[in-house]
């Protein structure tokens, strides 16, 4: 029950965000609401199982799901800007040391090690190649490997970031 | 005149990232180095234009209240973020498919994947 009704809300929601600004009714146009209701519901009837299959719905506390989009804007985004400078400049002299070195996630779960991952290759300078499926180690490719790492087994995943704590934030979104 | 100004500078800023990214294209050794420049500042300068759409769509609705540029807007942010996402989750495949195939790294000073077996 729990599932479709998740799956409904969703659904309803990137409806209504689609089709924003058709009408008078505050946004919306009524036909447009009807219309998303009776999609959404549509929706939620074929596809709510397999949507949420996991039976795992800690991503349905709004809390979760509203730390989300401040995250992305705050501290990932002065992330993603303070290394694309960087890169910018690397790409202007030519001064790289490349190399991939392992990276232990932390994660316990799949989804935190997914975004954790995806932060890791949206930063410019840092690409993850691969993922242990075991222990969720991340094999990073990094454009510019700071003296001394090359030498070292593992590299915490919070020293690939410059001033905002990332594993923090993405725990505290995921897990 | 403020929202004029922000367009313009994102405008700006989103294609010097981008010109940035193909001069990175050609100067990079391989294959990894070269998708740090083209699939991340590409996407970086695409996210600031997309944002100069934004706050235009965004400044129309405030002047004149019509609908469809609050629908411009809301479209080009699902636009922005289906890219972020599609882009790193296609960059690590391709850099994934690339290890695999027996790519290594051009000029590294170590190589931790390497070690360890498939």
């Amino acid at each position: 029950m729990i599932a479709y009704l998740v799956t409904f809300i969703m659904a309803l929601l990137l409806y209504l965000v689609f089709s924003a600004g058709s009408g008078t009714l505050w946004l919306w146009s009524p036909s447009e609401l009807l219309a998303g209701v009776l999609l959404a519901l549509l929706t939620a009837a074929v596809a709510g199982k397999v949507l949420c299959r996991g039976k795992d719905y800690r991503m349905a506390n709004p809390v979760r799901l509203l730390i989300l989009p401040v995250y992305l804007l705050g501290p990932f985004f002065i992330e993603v800007t303070r290394a694309n400078l960087d890169v910018a400049y690397r790409v202007i002299t030519g001064k790289i040391r490349p190399g991939i070195i392992r990276v232990p996630s932390g994660m316990r779960t799949d989804l935190g090690a997914f975004l954790l991952a995806n932060s890791i290759t949206l930063t410019p300078g840092t690409i993850t190649v691969d993922i242990g499926e075991e222990t969720n180690d991340l094999f990073v490719h990094n454009i510019n490997v700071p003296e001394g790492w090359e030498t070292r087994s593992s590299v915490e995943a919070r020293k690939l970031f410059w001033l905002a704590n990332i594993p923090a934030w993405i725990r505290r979104i995921a897990e | 005149m403020i929202a004029e100004f922000l367009v313009v500078a994102c405008l700006v800023i989103g294609t010097t990232f981008n010109c940035l990214g193909i001069i990175g294209l050609l100067r990079f050794p391989d294959v990894y180095t070269r998708m740090h420049a083209t699939t991340k500042m590409t996407t970086f300068g695409s996210v600031f234009t997309a944002l100069s759409v934004i706050i235009y769509g965004a400044s129309q609705f405030i002047g004149t209240g019509d609908g469809q540029y609050i629908t411009l807007s809301l479209h080009t942010v699902l636009a922005a973020l289906a890219l972020a996402v599609t882009n790193a989750i296609g960059s690590h495949a391709i850099a994934r498919g690339a290890h695999r195939s027996g790519i290594m790294p051009a000029q590294a000073v170590i190589d931790r994947l390497a070690e360890v077996p498939p």
